[in-house]
């Protein structure tokens, strides 16, 4: 027996093609995700060097940063270049896509999962930094950029440098309406924006344990969102019963042994992180954020603080600029914000189980006057399951815009753009200034806040409707 | 571990820097999500850091700090969104290193990527060059790659960098020439990874929907 290894350590090792002396280790990348934005330099570079990618069939493609959500015509020329560009790459190197308008398009993150395309002890990369979101799966994930990209279709592999361990204790059982979100926004307040820089993350606990996987995935994606190299969530039933008979799960013949095999990831009693960090969640409460950076957050029912609050100089200097950015005023209640755009979506919370979360807060309710709700579902998959169930037709009788997956305004990139220093409550994953148009104010939220805040047109948690 | 563009050897670089006092500078305040629309590789220097010129009077801006090649910033420069054109926007800017206390790991990478260097810094150390580079907007910094030391003056402070990415840097090596001289090993991996892992073949998903329809 060796010494006890983490999870992450396992992952790592499993995947090494070679240890030069001295050098970092060279990684086998088992799936590689790719979508119209950060991918045309790479196939560019392929090109100029007149270079073939190593396995086209380990590389899947999708159409979702750069999409339109309703209608579905690509108007902006820059954007069908890119989306054409995309096109004649895949063809070209043999590359499958899932263009708009294909029944499993939809966002990279939502897709990959749901077609049982990431297992436990996979390696996943795609030039996106939510990459992280596979973790969920026991999966060692992250994001890359372009030239990262490029490596990856020419070799398969990447050569890193190996980061640290971090594991991340969740004690105590989750309160009832409060969810992975809130869980996420708590500890990114708790460890900072860049906190978990340069380690890879393993959640644990027994409110990890009680997530469904539409959750791990919510509260890996966001590990990006703390500075984390990956986010991890060891496998278990949870996991399996997730994966079975999905299309690109594990087939009858090969289920068994995949299984025993995925039942040794997890980290070995008494492994050794470089760093541990434990939250006590029994009285956890749903969270938002009031500033421009994700760690910038704090429970609803709270008030937006005051800059002089922040012990440490930095913490002060930079509440005291997001505040100005959000023309919010130190000890306005959050709850007394008011919201003109609500979007429910993105690959944090673009799922079916957040989804079915919003329409059962806005069932037999109305989005308020003034304030706009956007639904966009993850993928066609999504988007399928949700009409299959009627959740379309809450979200419609309650006033909301029901639309086609992509990345929408998780984004100022496509046509789902706020125009003007509109606020908003989303349940995508960054607050950052401009992100979801130039001068927009955005607060993060979780799906069931995010239903809530329609129907007052202010910050709301479920609870406190009548 | 950059691409296929020609790569000049980058050993040292002396030149005059600008100070952006600001924290968590994210990838989408060093570049806005519209300019990732493009297909190209360069060009991005009038995205660079474009919703603060727009507000007016950025430090970038100002004719005395007009030619810098150094970017001094606070703490956790390029968090974020993974896009490499933050990058490509800050080397088209004419930017040749960034010196600020820690980096968003991706960032980091994609600089090295690049040619970009991110020099790492304690906080003190970096609001000294602030205060320095402030007062006197000629103030010289030299970014030694071969001993890892950023110079000023008659003193300088030593920084931790990838490496391998340094070594690359210095050799103007292609990274991935440098894997594909290990073909055999990848093989060699390829030939023992478990049958069940899954790949998706062009056109399989679409065939397979179609036979199981009819
Ligand atoms: S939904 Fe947002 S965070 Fe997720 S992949 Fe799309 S743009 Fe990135």
């Amino acid at each position: 027996m060796g010494s006890p290894m983490t999870l992450a350590a396992k992952l790592w090792e499993s995947h090494v093609v070679s240890s030069p002396p001295g050098g970092p280790d060279l990684l086998y990348i088992d799936l590689h995700l790719t979508h119209e934005a950060t991918s045309p330099q790479a196939f560019d570079g392929l090109r100029l060097a007149g270079r073939s990618v190593r396995r086209p069939e380990l590389t899947l493609a999708l159409e979702d940063h750069n999409v339109p959500t309703s209608p579905l015509a690509v108007a902006d020329p820059v954007s069908r270049t890119q989306l054409e560009t995309l096109r004649r790459n895949c063809e070209t190197y043999g590359v499958e896509l899932y263009s708009l308008g294909h029944r499993r398009q939809g966002i990279v993150h939502v897709v990959g999962p749901e077609l049982g395309l990431v297992h436990p002890g996979m390696t996943v990369v795609c030039g996106d930094s939510h990459t992280s979101t596979h973790g969920a799966f026991g999966a060692l994930a992250f994001g890359i950029g372009t030239s990262d990209v490029e490596h990856v279709l020419a070799t398969q592999c990447l050569e890193l440098p190996r980061p640290k361990t971090m594991a991340v204790d969740f004690d105590g059982g989750l309160p009832r309406g409060v969810g992975a979100k809130d869980l996420v926004l708590a500890l990114i307040a708790e460890i900072g924006p860049n906190g978990a820089q340069g380690h890879m993350v393993e959640y644990r606990g027994a409110a990890v344990r009680g997530l469904s996987m539409e959750s791990r995935m919510t509260l890996c994606n966001m590990s990006i969102e703390a500075g984390a190299r990956a986010g991890l969530v060891a496998p278990d039933a949870t996991t399996l019963a997730y994966l079975k008979g999905r299309p690109y799960a594990p087939d009858a013949a090969h289920w068994d042994a995949a299984a025993a095999h995925w039942a040794t990831l997890r980290s070995d009693p008494g492994a050794r992180f470089d760093r541990c960090v434990r939250i006590d969640v029994s009285a956890l409460t749903p969270w938002v954020t009031w500033g421009t950076n994700p760690a910038q957050a704090a429970p609803l029912a709270s008030e937006v603080p005051a800059p002089d609050a922040f012990a440490d100089p930095l913490d002060r200097a930079s509440a005291q600029r997001a505040l100005g950015y959000m023309d919010l005023v130190p000890g306005t209640p959050l709850r007394d914000i008011p919201i003109d755009v609500v979007f429910l979506g993105s690959c944090t919370n673009g799922r079916l189980e957040d989804l079915r979360a919003a329409a059962s807060v806005l069932q037999g309710r109305s989005v308020a006057d003034g304030t706009r709700l956007l639904v966009v579902p993850g993928s066609m998959e999504v988007r399928a399951e949700a009409e299959a169930e009627g959740l379309h037709e809450v979200f419609l009788a309650s006033g909301a815009e029901w639309r086609s997956p992509g990345c929408s305004m998780c984004l100022g990139m496509n046509t789902d753009r706020l125009v003007g220093t509109v606020r908003s409550a989303s349940t995508s994953n960054r607050n950052y200034e401009g992100r979801q148009g130039a001068t927009a104010r955005t607060h993060l939220v979780s799906p069931e806040v995010a239903a809530a805040t329609a129907v007052t047109g202010r910050l709301t948690a479920p609870a406190d409707l009548a | 571990m950059r691409g296929t563009e020609p790569v000049e050897p980058f050993t040292e670089h002396t030149g005059t820097a600008v100070a952006v006092r600001r924290d968590d500078i994210d990838t989408d305040q060093i570049l806005p999500a519209e300019f990732c629309k493009r297909v190209v590789k360069s060009g991005y220097a009038d995205a660079l850091f474009k919703r603060w010129r727009e507000r007016g009077d950025c430090v970038i801006d100002r004719p005395e700090h007009r030619g810098a090649t150094i970017l001094l910033a606070g703490k956790d420069f390029g968090i974020g969104s993974s896009r490499e054109h933050a990058v490509w926007a800050l080397r088209d800017g004419g930017f040749l290193a960034v010196v600020a206390t820690g980096f968003g790991d991706i960032f980091r990478r994609n600089a090295l990527n690049n040619g970009l260097i991110p020099v790492d810094l304690p906080a003190p150390v970096v609001e000294g060059l602030m205060d320095r580079v402030e007062a006197d907007p000629g103030f010289r910094l030299t970014v030694d790659l071969r001993s890892c030391r950023l110079r000023w003056a008659d003193q300088g402070a030593d920084f931790v960098i990838d490496d391998r990415a340094r070594r690359m840097l210095l050799e103007g090596k292609d990274a991935i020439e440098q894997t594909l001289l290990r073909r055999d090993a990848i093989a060699a991996y390829e030939a023992r990874r478990a049958p069940w892992m899954p790949a998706v073949p062009r056109g399989a998903f679409d065939a397979a929907s179609a036979t199981a329809a009819r």
